[in-house]
């Protein structure tokens, strides 16, 4: 008898398997990913191996371009502070909008109400969150000299010491909510009955957070740490307007150099091959994660609930 | 109850986010500041006073000649600068095109993107007899023109503040030991010296370049420019760099300068509101001031001196580095037709009498001689005919450096200049760096 149960589960799994939406589905996604997505990255791909200002003729230099950019000191150097403005922002952020999400995913009607206004500052425009911010962090006319608290007078934006926190703590303070709204998803999608069963067990707030919550949350940490992650290597435009990548090269990340050397310096050659180094690392990452949240993705985690 | 307050919640958060969406777009998207129908196309800064002007300019011509209208739309500077450039790369870019003369009217030049203008002058000398001819002269290369200038002649000056200078019993300083002995005076009445918008790293390369100038001449930069080995390493440069350094060390700058940003105008904002005493800055700089702080230069508060002479330096005191002008190129795309027209506008729409009158009304010194008369008559005629014969008595006037080297050496040298300023890189390390970015 329970064979056959057996026999007749693994069955069904099998035709789910195999009889899934047919894959004509997936061509006008396809379609779109190849004319937008693959063939500018061939494009690039091309541009990176030769030597072209953005006018005139286009010419073919072999690996000039690759050599100059592997060989100057400031392209590894923005690979550096991509890497630290990522480390540092999901440090700050992953945290947070995990404590906030589960915090907002609560009944109570001024959670709902605090949900709203910490979802404020994603409606914002990363332009005009550096302009604000840049603003207010003006050594003469900003936050610190208007308000007279010695420990905001600091020399924000031009002190190499402290220009990358002020970078993750303004983007911070602009995709925390998106995270949170992440977060607040993934805890209502946790079936009541796990928290019940936990508080008949005696389990106390604390561990269910630990025993419950976290590990039903297991694939929106993953799906919220890919966004962080990857995320970063797209912060450009809210870092181009409030530091313009300076003092120096404090905060010239990869994708600003990248526009800086293509658009500023007019060097497409050498921009499409930082390019280039960006679409690996962004792909290494995102790979990396998948894998580090193990291959059957579709796997349930609510057996038995 | 909770039927109807949850919707009424629910209500009023919905409101909260509309009401906070709309003020985001109101902030983030600027209305189109004209229509762009015409058979030409022209492209402008928004900048003050230039739009006005360049606007009325336009609507005149279009009313006095309907079968070959122009087409104005204004950006900002630094995404105009991206923006043109591409659009020149695809094909699509407006027939007058605006600029700075230097490398990147050469790179356009190299591309065969814009036309000689060299027979239309030949056949109009008036079109090029009317300017100052050391500002024109930005707009030729190898000996054909290529750009005529738009607007107005923006030097370099050192600004200062009468009422603090007056307040310490001060002087404004001729050379550079009296500028350097003016450091500890208005820091001991907790003035700040010198403004500067660092953070805009523009604003060092005033320094730099009129440093240069004044320690080894002209040649010094013709040199770098000619892209000859080395030439960064010059002696001239080293010196200027570490003199730049001294002035740093010093306390000269006030404090915070790195996150000043010149594109906000705060750093004239400190010297008008008196915390700072100095500011070396464009001759744009006086408009701008006129408009945020009128009463300041209309009470006669605003000083302007040329930069400071350096002691044993051979460059001649009298020469002045900034923008000269602008100009106006014609694409070399557009229809001989529309190129006539084009043309046609430069000569008789451009820089006539309404224009000229209303760059003065401006605070601005147009770049066409016999305006003395103008200049002496208006209301900020101190500050006009200073600028007016800085710029016509000048020896040599030196194009901003990042307007004249290549795009990828402008963009290296501020970079580098920055960290000079803040003290992260010696002299000698620059000169290395930019030496290895010839042929760039």
């Amino acid at each position: 008898m329970s064979t056959s149960v057996d026999r007749k589960r693994t069955a069904v799994r099998a035709r789910q398997r195999t009889a899934g939406p047919s894959g004509w589905f997936a061509v006008p996604a396809l379609l779109l990913f190849g004319a937008f997505a693959l063939l500018p990255i061939f494009g690039v791909v091309a541009l990176s191996f030769t030597s072209w200002n953005g006018l005139g003729a286009i010419t073919f230099d072999g690996t000039a371009s690759w050599q100059k950019v592997l060989a100057d000191p400031v392209t590894l150097n923005a690979i550096v502070v991509t890497g630290k403005i990522m480390l540092f922002s999901f440090i700050v952020q992953a945290p947070i909008s995990l404590l906030l999400g589960v915090f907002t995913a609560g009944v109570q009607k001024y959670r709902a109400l605090l949900a709203v206004l910490y979802f404020v500052p994603l409606l914002l425009s990363s332009a005009a969150v550096a302009i604000a911010f840049k603003a207010l962090l003006d050594p003469n006319f900003g936050i610190g000299p208007v308000s007279g608290i010695a420990a905001l007078r600091q020399d924000w934006l031009g002190n190499s010491d402290l220009v990358l926190f002020v970078v993750v703590f303004v983007i911070a303070w602009q995709f925390v909510p998106f995270h949170t709204l992440i977060y607040q998803g993934g805890v209502k999608q946790i079936p009541r009955s796990l928290f019940e069963a936990a508080e008949i067990d005696g389990a106390s707030r604390v561990q269910q957070f630990f025993a419950v919550t976290l590990p039903q949350l297991k694939y929106t940490i993953i799906t919220s740490s890919t966004l962080m992650v990857v995320g970063s290597l797209t912060y450009f435009d809210l870092i181009f307007v409030l530091t313009a990548g300076g003092p120096g090269y404090e905060t010239r990340l990869l994708p600003l150099h990248m526009y800086i050397t293509g658009f500023r310096a007019n060097d497409m050659g050498a921009a499409s091959a930082l390019g280039v180094i960006l679409v690996v690392i962004g792909l290494a990452l995102a790979l990396l994660l998948q894998r580090f949240g193990g291959r059957d993705r579709s796997a349930s985690q609510l057996e038995g609930a | 109850m909770s039927l109807t307050t949850r919707r009424i919640t629910r209500t009023a958060a919905i409101a909260v986010v509309a009401a906070l969406a709309l003020a985001a777009c109101g902030t983030t998207g600027p209305a189109a500041t004209s229509a762009s129908d015409g058979d030409l196309s022209m492209w402008g800064l928004s900048n003050a006073p230039m739009q006005d002007i360049m606007a009325d300019s336009i609507t005149a011509w279009n009313a006095d000649n309907p079968d070959g209208t122009i087409g104005i739309d204004f950006f900002a500077n630094d995404a105009y600068k991206t923006k043109v450039r591409t659009a020149i790369g695809a094909g699509a870019g407006p027939t007058f095109i605006y600029g700075w003369g230097g490398g990147i009217l050469k790179s356009y030049v190299d591309a065969d993107e814009v036309l000689d203008l060299t027979p239309y002058l030949t056949e109009n000398p008036a079109m090029s007899e009317r300017y100052i001819q050391s500002v024109a002269q930005n707009g030729v290369i190898d000996g054909k023109t290529y750009a005529l200038p738009n607007n107005y002649t923006q030097p370099v000056l050192l600004y200062f503040n009468k009422e603090v200078f007056d307040q310490v019993g001060a002087e404004a300083p001729k050379t550079w030991d009296e500028l350097l002995a003016l450091i500890p005076v208005f820091t001991e009445a907790g003035i700040a010296p010198l403004s500067l918008g660092g953070q805009s790293k523009w604003p060092n390369l005033m320094w730099l370049a009129y440093l240069v100038d004044r320690i080894g001449g002209p040649d010094v930069f013709q040199a770098i420019l000619d892209g000859k080995a080395d030439a960064w390493s010059d002696p001239a440069v080293i010196e200027a760099l570490t003199k730049i350094q001294q002035l740093v060390d010093a306390g000269g700058f006030i404090d915070g300068f790195s996150s000043i940003a010149a594109d906000t105008n705060a750093d004239q904002a400190l010297l008008y509101t008196g915390r700072a005493a100095m500011m070396l800055h464009g001759a744009w700089v006086y408009s701008s001031i006129k408009a945020d702080a009128g009463d300041f230069t209309s009470s006669g508060k605003l000083g302007y001196v040329p930069f400071p002479a350096v002691e044993g330096g051979i460059g001649d005191s009298a020469n002045v580095t900034g923008n000269p002008s602008n100009f106006w190129s014609v694409s070399s795309k557009a229809t001989p037709e529309q190129q006539k027209i084009a043309v046609d506008y430069l000569a008789n729409g451009m820089l006539n009498e309404k224009y000229v009158d209303e760059l003065v009304a401006a605070g601005a010194v147009p770049v066409v001689t016999g305006i003395e008369n103008k200049l002496a008559a208006s209301d900020d005629a101190d500050f006009l005919t200073t600028v007016y014969s800085m710029t016509a008595n000048a020896p040599h006037f030196q194009l901003s450096w990042d307007q004249a080297l290549s795009p990828a050496q402008a963009d290296a040298m501020l970079t580098n200049l920055d960290l000079i300023f803040l003290g992260q890189q010696t002299p000698q390390e620059f000169a290395d760096i930019m030496n290895g970015t010839f042929g760039q």
